[in-house]
């Protein structure tokens, strides 16, 4: 070991060390690094006594400002409540149709459901509520379950075969098809009709032997005439909306398959005035309802044999 | 400043001893502690371990990645709960091996997409994910509704989790695959054996609108169909001072 000596030229120590003649400087380290370093430790010890950070052996320090993330976000929570103010309040007690006449009311609540909506909802009914194949449009002025306020709002509740409780859609499409309940041959027959029904070139012959079979299988939910029955959200099948397709092939596919549509209650995610915000929304951008469909027996009766003789 | 460095840099054997011990005060400050401290072991209602289907899907879901682009983590702030619903609890993933939380949301986050679409929908997004979402970016996944579901191992991985901890009793295990087969049955009832073994929450029907076949697609919709929905918001007590921390 050799002894520590002041280097002449830059008036530093070694570090005693020496090898083959090299000797090593001892220099200190810089004052700012030095200091910076003092203060992170300080200011880690003020973090410990002030947040929670140590382990012990039944818990752990909360610290002086008991902090929580969670607790945090409840207070967010609140004071969200707050900035959204009288608009939320008045929407906890006003009626839908309190709501709709109310402009500034109506103004927010279209606010609410359309950010709602655009999160939720839209990934089924499509960004604008257009629908898609399977998905009900909502902008139009057909109605599976009613366009009122109030029924869309209950809707928006319980959901359509949702599992919930007061669930909409006790009524279920058979799959005529894939369960057997019809031959194939029939079925073609059912889709001959059902193209009739709704006014389009259809085999005369066809439609004769589905008569019966319609009458026996679909009219119970369809109605006799077809025109659909809204406690039972059965389609129309007169008119020219389609939710599973309008072609002869995908008549004939729903007929096989029976798709049943589902929509999942929301009363368990959203507050009852998220609910109201989101009805009023809905109903503002749809078409009205053309309500309940009539059964025109006579006019259907025509459009049938029209059909047929069209042929 | 200590001068004895010496001593550590000229004896290998002691600088090594004396990085262990300088190294194992992290572990012993922020690892071990876990291990029994109680208060971080949240106790919550409902959480189960998963239905042989559902847990056939959750393989899916890591075999195919899903986890690159979804999240199964919402976070106590305030945008993720106003748009997820409530933040994760960690009781919710302690069934996971290893958990999906992951750390990148191409996709939105699915810690709570149970319940929050229908099977159909699934199937479609799934099939084509720009025939219901026409922005959207993710791959299509037609196979899987043609792919049989293989669970010929289905036993040995409910096994292989209770080895890892996962409480699956024996009789879970034995009869892991009539479970899987009775869950895709839609008139199986409330008093199915799948029901008395997993609760009566468990969903029971066929979920990829193919009744004929046990396809991937009913796994993975199956999966889907649980995550975040095990704990009933509704009675969690999210305001006691023991679940705020």
């Amino acid at each position: 070991m050799s002894e520590r000596e002041r280097d002449d030229h830059s008036g530093t120590e070694t570090t005693g060390h020496e090898w083959d003649g090299i000797k090593e400087l001892d220099t200190p380290l810089p004052r700012w690094w030095l200091w910076t370093w003092y203060g992170s430790i300080a200011v880690a010890i003020v973090y410990w006594i002030l947040m929670p950070a140590w382990p012990g052996i039944t818990g752990y320090t909360r610290g002086l400002l008991g902090q929580s993330d969670r607790t945090d976000l409840s207070g967010e929570l609140a004071r969200l409540e707050t900035v959204r103010g009288q608009g939320l309040v008045k929407l906890k007690v006003a009626s839908l149709a309190e709501i709709e006449k109310d402009p500034q009311l109506q103004a927010y609540a279209l606010q609410v459901g359309q950010s709602v909506f655009g999160d939720n909802c839209a990934t089924c009914h499509g960004s604008g509520g257009g629908g898609a194949r399977g998905y009900p449009n909502l902008r139009d002025d057909i109605w599976l379950w009613g366009g009122s306020l109030e029924e869309i709002q209950h809707t928006i509740r319980v959901g359509v075969r949702s599992g919930n409780a007061h669930a909409r859609g006790e009524n279920q499409m058979p799959a005529f098809g894939r369960d057997q309940m019809l031959t194939a041959a029939q079925i073609g027959d059912l889709a001959e009709y059902v193209m009739a029904l709704s006014g389009r070139n259809a085999d005369a012959a066809a439609v004769g032997r589905a008569r019966q079979t319609f009458a026996d299988q679909c009219a119970a939910c369809h109605g006799p005439a077809g025109a659909g029955d809204r406690g039972k959200g059965a389609p129309n099948l007169t008119d020219g909306e389609w939710l599973y397709g309008a072609g002869r092939e995908a008549i004939t596919a729903q007929l096989f398959n029976g798709r049943n549509g589902v929509m999942p209650a929301w009363e368990t995610r959203f507050s009852p005035e998220t609910v109201k915000a989101l009805a009023v929304y809905v109903h503002a951008n749809a078409a009205g309802d053309s309500g309940a469909p009539v059964a025109t027996t006579a006019k259907n009766v025509i459009l049938l044999s029209g059909a047929a003789q069209a042929r | 400043m200590w001068k004895r460095h010496e001593k550590f840099e000229r004896h290998s054997l002691i600088l090594v001893l004396g990085i262990i011990f300088v190294v194992s005060i992290g572990g012993l400050v922020e690892i071990a502690p876990l291990f029994y401290l109680e208060s971080t072991i949240e106790k919550v209602e409902g959480v189960r371990p998963y239905t042989p289907l559902e847990q056939a899907g959750r393989d899916i879901y890591v075999r195919e990645g899903c986890y690159v682009c979804h999240s199964q983590m919402i976070r106590p702030l305030r945008d993720e709960v106003e748009r997820y619903g409530h933040y994760s609890l960690a009781a919710e993933s302690m069934y996971d091996h290893p958990f999906q939380w992951g750390s990148k949301r191409t996709g939105p986050d699915l810690a709570r997409v149970g319940g929050k679409y229908s099977d159909s929908w699934h199937h479609d997004h799934l099939s084509n994910p720009r025939s219901v979402v026409p922005e959207s970016n993710m791959p299509p996944y037609r196979f899987l509704a043609r792919t049989e579901l293989d669970t010929h191992a289905i036993e040995r991985r409910l096994a292989a989790l209770r080895a890892v901890g996962v409480p699956y009793t024996n009789d879970q295990i034995a009869n892991a695959k009539d479970d899987l087969d009775t869950q895709l049955d839609a008139f199986a009832g409330e008093n199915s054996p799948l029901k008395k073994r997993y609760g009566a929450k468990v969903q029971q029907r066929d979920f990829d609108g193919n009744p004929d076949k046990v396809s991937e697609m009913d796994a993975l919709i199956a999966y889907l169909q649980v995550l975040g929905t095990m704990v009933d918001f509704r009675t969690y007590k999210a305001e006691d001072p023991e679940n705020l921390r």
